[in-house]
């Protein structure tokens, strides 16, 4: 076996889902190397030695800087065609899912995500991930090389494990349609709002709250209990509510003490930043919604009558 | 413009979705509907023909010839034709092999665009557009909340881990669009009524050309090797509001020292 970890960067640091990857790969297979793609990033490798890498490939062009997904399938595809790697990983992010499903596409090679863990069994790797979201886990398995893998954010932590970290530069060469698509604007925060992640108690709203305007009621609710607000993507994407807010996959990963969850479908990528919660409390009015699958109290109702209710009961107990 | 909007009919939502122990694929007995997601890339295609003087939204679908039935809610909403290909030997079908029969099946239309839904609610791969463009060879920007097709090229908003991007690309280009995007309209009773003429081409793989290795089990590279149920999540509770849900909730917090 051998593998290949892709280490995605932001700013001057390797990702922590790439570095848990890439620890955890390196446990499982000592012929495990790194491939940081960018432009400027020589700097990185260090790092990723840190975390296992027998060998780090660095693609360094001006080209690169950006981080868009289908050069980056040019550079990793022209890689594995001369070394030939069994496995080749991801930890899941907007920018990783694209590379992965463009690579899988080039090299006709068989991909699996959303996996929560790795295992050798034989001399083959089989990936652990759950299902239909998260009602029943899977064992699952690539039936030709390379094996490509997406990796569950959050799933391993990064651990300090030194490997030799070989440096070697990777020659670029790029297809004229991977050059397409340009960043005009790269990764800006809009707007600024309270912080969440500190908060013993979050009640996040969702788009079932159905306005800006509602997100009032639960800032007075949340300023009761001590608490904080928190929100989804759709009410972001949406401008209802402010990134800073925002749980999930591309937003905070939080584990309050209590976590209310008002009009959330409850989709996997919302649940990846909530799901350490210690208890969740959901206000759903579809009886089938997916949040009711990982909560400790679920309601099924009208979130407007009972946030009202409610926020009228903790005030009247608190005086 | 031409716009082709890829769309999968999934199992609906609820209590009684499962893998089929047997095959160890999604069991699809059940009923059945058009992804919701996909209703967004719809809209989008709609709009953007009806603010731009014309054209034409071509929904394109691998499933079974029963998908016909959800396809019919798409072009109930607007879209002017339908191609599902539907052939026995496409079932099971990866993401190799669903990327490969999909986008030869967009080359035959050469759109100016093709949209797809930000995941499919049952295989939540949010991973599908990257390799039909890769196999398309045309540019491709996911996770779209906002978007501008002006001059030949489109610009994008997308959010990441790290905050908003903006993306320009040329066309023909790839877009997958967040559910935030807009608002899937419903469609009318008049729509409904016209819908079951508007042309619905169904098509097999030998008609697209595809070889049989490249579809169903003999073109996928994945497997799925083992089954197992969850973890409990231990003492859960679940109550309808009949008004009295407020007074259980907060009990409940009392009772863990929350409030
Ligand atoms: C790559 C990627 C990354 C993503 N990252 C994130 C992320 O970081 N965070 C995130 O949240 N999402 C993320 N998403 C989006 C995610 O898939 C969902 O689209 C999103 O979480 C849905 O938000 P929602 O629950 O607010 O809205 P919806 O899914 O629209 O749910 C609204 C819910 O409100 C309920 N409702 C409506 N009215 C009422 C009422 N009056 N009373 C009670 N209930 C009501 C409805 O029944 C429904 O269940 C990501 C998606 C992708 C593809
Ligand atoms: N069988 C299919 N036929 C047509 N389009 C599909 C199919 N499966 C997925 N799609 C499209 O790809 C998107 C992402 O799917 P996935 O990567 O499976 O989550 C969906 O929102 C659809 O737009």
């Amino acid at each position: 076996m051998s593998t290949l970890v892709f280490l995605e960067h932001h700013g001057s640091n390797i990702t922590k889902p790439s570095l848990g990857v890439l620890s955890k790969a390196a446990s499982l297979d000592p012929d495990t190397s790194g491939i940081i793609i960018g432009s400027g990033v020589s700097g990185l490798a260090a790092e990723a030695a840190r975390y296992g890498a027998a060998r780090v490939f660095i693609a360094d062009d001006a080209r690169l800087e950006a981080p868009l997904p289908q050069a980056r399938v040019d550079v990793i595809a022209g890689l594995v065609a001369l070394h030939g790697f069994g496995n080749v990983l991801f930890g899941a992010s907007v920018l990783a899912s694209d590379i992965a499903g463009g690579l899988a596409a080039r090299l006709d090679a068989g991909l699996n995500w959303d996996l929560a863990d790795l295992a050798v069994e034989g001399d083959t790797l089989v990936g652990k991930r759950s299902a239909l979201g998260d009602t029943v886990l899977v064992d699952v398995g690539w039936s030709a090389e390379p094996r490509l893998g997406l990796i569950r954010a959050g799933s391993f932590e990064p651990a300090e494990t030194p490997g030799a970290g070989a440096v070697e530069q990777v020659a670029v060469a790029l297809e004229d349609f991977s050059v397409k698509a340009q960043m005009v604007e790269q990764a800006h925060e809009e707007q600024t709002g309270p912080s969440i992640e500190e908060a013993d108690i979050l009640v996040a709203g969702g788009r079932g709250l159905g306005s800006p305007e509602a997100f009032k009621e639960l800032e007075g609710l949340a300023a009761l209990l001590g608490g904080a607000v928190a929100s989804t993507r759709a009410v972001v994407d949406s401008g209802w509510y402010p990134y800073q807010t925002q749980v999930g996959q591309t937003g905070k990963t939080v584990a309050p003490k209590l976590y209310i969850a008002c009009g959330i479908s409850g989709a996997i990528q919302h649940k990846v930043g909530m799901q350490s919660s210690q208890i969740i409390v959901s206000i759903n009015k579809d009886p089938n919604a997916a949040i009711f699958d990982f909560s400790d109290l679920s309601v099924v109702g009208d979130l407007h009558a009972v946030i009202s209710k409610l926020t009228a009961l903790v005030a009247e107990r608190k005086g | 413009m031409k716009i082709a909007v890829c769309v999968k009919e999934v199992p609906d939502s609820g209590p009684l979705r499962r893998i089929d122990p047997d095959t160890k694929r999604i069991d699809r007995s059940g009923d059945r509907s058009l992804n919701a997601f996909d209703l967004n890339a719809i809209e989008e295609a709609l709009r953007l023909n009806e603010a731009g003087g014309g054209g034409e939204v071509v929904l394109v679908c691998l499933g079974p010839d029963r998908a016909l039935e959800s396809l019919r809610k798409g072009l109930a909403m607007g879209a002017d034709r339908a191609v599902l290909i539907s052939d026995d030997a496409a079932a099971g079908s990866d993401l190799v092999a669903t990327s490969y029969v999909l986008a030869e099946a967009i080359k035959r239309e050469s759109p100016d665009l093709v949209f797809f839904g930000q995941q499919a609610g049952d295989s939540d791969g949010a991973v599908l557009w990257a390799a039909v463009a890769d196999r398309l060879q045309l540019p491709v920007i996911s996770q779209v909340s906002e978007l501008e097709v002006a001059n030949g090229s489109v610009t994008a908003k997308r959010q990441t881990e790290f905050g908003y991007d903006r993306i320009q690309a040329p066309l023909p280009a790839v877009l997958a669009v967040s559910d935030a995007l807009n608002e899937p309209r419903y469609p009318s009773l008049k729509g409904i009524m016209g819908a079951k003429k508007k042309p619905q081409e169904v098509v097999s793989l030998a008609d697209l050309g595809v070889p049989a290795d490249r579809a169903g089990q003999a073109g996928s590279r994945t497997t799925v090797t083992a089954l197992h149920p969850p973890p409990s999540r231990g003492d859960t509770q679940k109550i309808e509001d009949d008004g009295s849900a407020a007074q259980k909730i907060l009990e409940y917090l009392m009772e863990r020292k929350l409030v």
